[in-house]
Formats: C-alpha cells, structure tokens, sequence
C-alpha cells in the first residue's frame, strides 16, 4: 500500500459570522471540491466558529516572494502623508 | 531577510531575525537543520494526537453514560482535528501527508511514549484528561510563541480547544473521589498509574537534552523540559488536594526557599524502555493505525477516481 499521491491540498477561509470578511484559517486535503467543504466543516467548524466556509485549491494560490518584500512594500513607508496624524489640526475640533 | 551569498551571512542573518522576535514563515529561507528539527517535532507531536485518539477510543462504547460518551466522542474527535492541523503544518515544510503516515507506521518517526500505556479501567479516561492533557497543555502553552508560525497557530486553536479536556477530566476524576469507596479507589489508581507517565511527557532532564540549546536559540522551545515540568507539579498539586486524591511520591512538599514543590526521582529507565518499543501497548498503537491506513486506502484510492471522471465528462461536455 503506498501514498504516492496525496489528495490534491486545499486552502480553508471562514466567514466568522455575516458582515466579516473570509479569513484564512488553514489547509486540508480532499479529492474534490464538495468534500473539501464538509472536511473543512467536520475541521475547522467544530465549535461553530464559521457561517460560509470558501475552498482553494492550495495550487490556484499565486504568492509574492518573501525575498521582494522590501521592494514590493517598503514605498509607503516615506508617504507619511497618506496617514491622518500626518497632519496638524485644532485639538478641541471633531476633525 | 536581505538577500546574501553565502549560507554563513544567511545563517547569521536568520539567526538576527529570530533574536528580533520574527517569525518564520514558510517560503521564508531557513537552515537546513531548523528545517529537519521542526518536520521532526511537528510531525511528531500530529502522530501524537492521532495515536492518543486509540487509549481513549477504546471506552468511548464503554462509557457510562450519554452525557460521557458525548464528552468522549467529543474529545477524541478534537484529537483527530489536533492531528490534522499540525500535519498541514508540517506540510508547509515540504514534506507529504502520505510520507508522514508511512514514516510513523514502519516506526521510523515516534509519537508521545504515553500513549503506550494501556487505559485499564474507565478512571483512565479522567486521568488522562487531567493529568495527560494537563500537561499537553503546559508544553503547548509555551508552544504558541514557538519561532515557526504555522507551528504556532495550530497550537493556539489546539490550546483553545483543549481546555475543555483537562475540565472534562477533572471532573470525572472528581465524581469517582467523591463516589462510592470502589469508584474512589479506582480513581486513586488511574492517578497512582499516570502520574509519573505524565511527569516524563516533557521528556528527560535539560543536562541530558542534547537539542534543548539549538531549539532554545532559535525558538523552537522557547522553555526548558526541566521548567515546564516544574511549572506542571507547581500547578497540579493544589488540584490533587481539591480532588481528595493522592499523588503518588513520597517526596513531594513545598520548598519555601525554591518556591517550589520538590518532587522525588523519575524512573528514567521506565521512560527509554517505553521510547524504545517495550511499552505495553507500542505494537498495538502501530497495528491499529497501520490497519485503518491499509484499510482506508480503497476509499482514497475511489475518491480520487471518482474526481477524475467527473473532470473528464467536464472537459467532454
């Protein structure tokens, strides 16, 4: 008996509860979309921490390069002025 | 990290990083060896929760009433889900699912030596929620600011949900104390039988650990075995009083000067005769998970069929 193929590897984000965001909460394997669903139901819902669960096939994923990251996100950090405590306004004001 | 040419510079660089409290994620560039060292130890502590679902498994029919057999179900369930997060952890290292599997049942990757002690009567089960878990919990506590993030946040859910099975098993512990005189005894056996089983779970003394001090600098562990055992005695004596149940060292009191309980010798031989196969139950736990991996793998090896047909009449259609 060997595993020399794994079920395909599938990426599980949660909706915590109606009106937040999906968020990433970890990774499973399943054969196809349907029971990567309820895998993700039976493994990460236990305890009714999720109302819509989202599969990604781990392979359709496309990530930046952790060795970019200085190029790729360091431009903001000298636009001091994208942020509102840039700038000087009345203290007694609601601004 | 900022890109450098030779694997001294990266070294010392990863090294900084890790001093500066930053995690290391996946496709970040690590050391070879701190690579190994977590495959190892996720891969064995995923191994751990699965095999630990078999000593508790076996009285999930056995249970004495609905209400327990729900909490049991329950629990064993939570162990399977601890197993599979921390294999996708492991995953994230580069290694497969069905590697791990094949590597734990030809014995060539370990599981916690606990799990090679036979649950004998239904106390057990008490015992092991509090006892066992109590201190799974402790190593795990301390493994939530483990360097490697995917290592950690599978042990912040896992700890979250955990929990509940130390309760579940100070409970049950504290109904058979304070039940009839057989069922009290029975508890006071289950706790003289796992007590010291519980202790050798953080594994042998720092002066005989030889990996403690690379885990320590990288973060790996982030508290010594010798600490966290003390931390695990500190806070499990005051609930043996609570339960009206006796640990089983004649050693144990209150050091005042330590602040401190001091506890007697651990039968360190005990421990490399169960690490070394000869527990009572290691070729059972093997037998059992190799049964259910050979006995499973139609309903893989169909699953995947299945998809592969659906797509073709897609792609057909």
């Amino acid at each position: 008996m060997s595993h020399s193929e794994d079920w395909p590897l599938w990426e599980v984000f949660l909706r915590g509860r109606r009106g937040l965001s999906h968020q990433h909460v970890g990774s499973l394997h399943a054969p196809d979309p349907e029971l990567a669903l309820q895998n993700a139901r039976d493994l990460y819902t236990r305890r009714g921490e999720g109302v819509s669960i989202w599969v990604v096939r781990s392979t359709e994923v496309h990530a930046s390069d952790p060795d970019d990251q200085g190029p790729l996100f360091d431009p903001p950090s000298d636009k001091a002025y994208r942020h509102p405590t840039f700038y000087k306004v009345p203290e007694d004001l609601q601004l | 990290m900022p890109p450098t040419n030779s694997d001294e510079s990266r070294d010392l660089a990863f090294q900084e990083a890790i001093d500066a409290d930053r995690t290391v994620e996946p496709r970040d560039w690590m050391p070879e060896r701190y690579r190994s060292t977590m495959v190892r130890q996720i891969a064995q502590h995923a191994h751990s929760e699965i095999i630990g679902m078999q000593p508790e498994g076996n009285w999930i029919t056995r249970a004495p009433s609905l209400r327990r057999k729900a909490i049991l179900l329950a629990k064993v369930q939570d162990e399977a889900g601890h197993g599979l997060y921390l294999y996708a952890a492991a995953e994230t290292l580069g290694v497969g699912r069905g590697e791990l599997t094949e590597l734990l049942i030809t014995g060539r990757q370990k599981y916690s030596s606990i799990f090679n002690y036979p649950t004998l009567t239904w106390a057990d089960v008490g015992a092991i929620g509090w006892l066992v878990d109590g201190a799974a919990i402790t190593n795990q506590l301390a493994l939530t600011k483990t360097s490697y993030g995917p290592y950690a946040r599978a042990m912040v859910r896992i700890c979250r949900e955990e929990s509940f099975h130390q309760r579940q098993g100070f409970e049950l512990l504290a109904e058979l104390s304070r039940g009839t005189r057989a069922q009290h005894e029975m508890a006071q056996d289950a706790v003289n039988r796992w007590w010291w089983p519980a202790l050798m779970m953080f594994g042998p003394p720092d002066s005989e650990s030889p990996n403690t001090a690379q885990s320590m600098a990288w973060k790996i562990k982030r508290v010594s075995n010798d600490d966290l055992r003390q931390r695990f005695v500190d806070m499990t004596v005051p609930q043996s009083r609570a339960l009206g149940l006796d640990l089983p060292d004649s050693q144990l009191r209150w050091n005042e000067a330590r602040g401190h309980y001091d506890f007697g010798p651990i039968d360190w031989e005990e421990f490399r005769q169960v690490v070394g196969g000869h527990g009572a139950c290691n070729a059972q736990r093997i037998a059992v998970r190799r049964a259910a991996d050979e006995g499973g793998a139609w309903v893989r090896e169909a699953a995947r069929a299945w998809e592969v047909r659906q797509q073709s009449r897609t792609s057909a259609a």
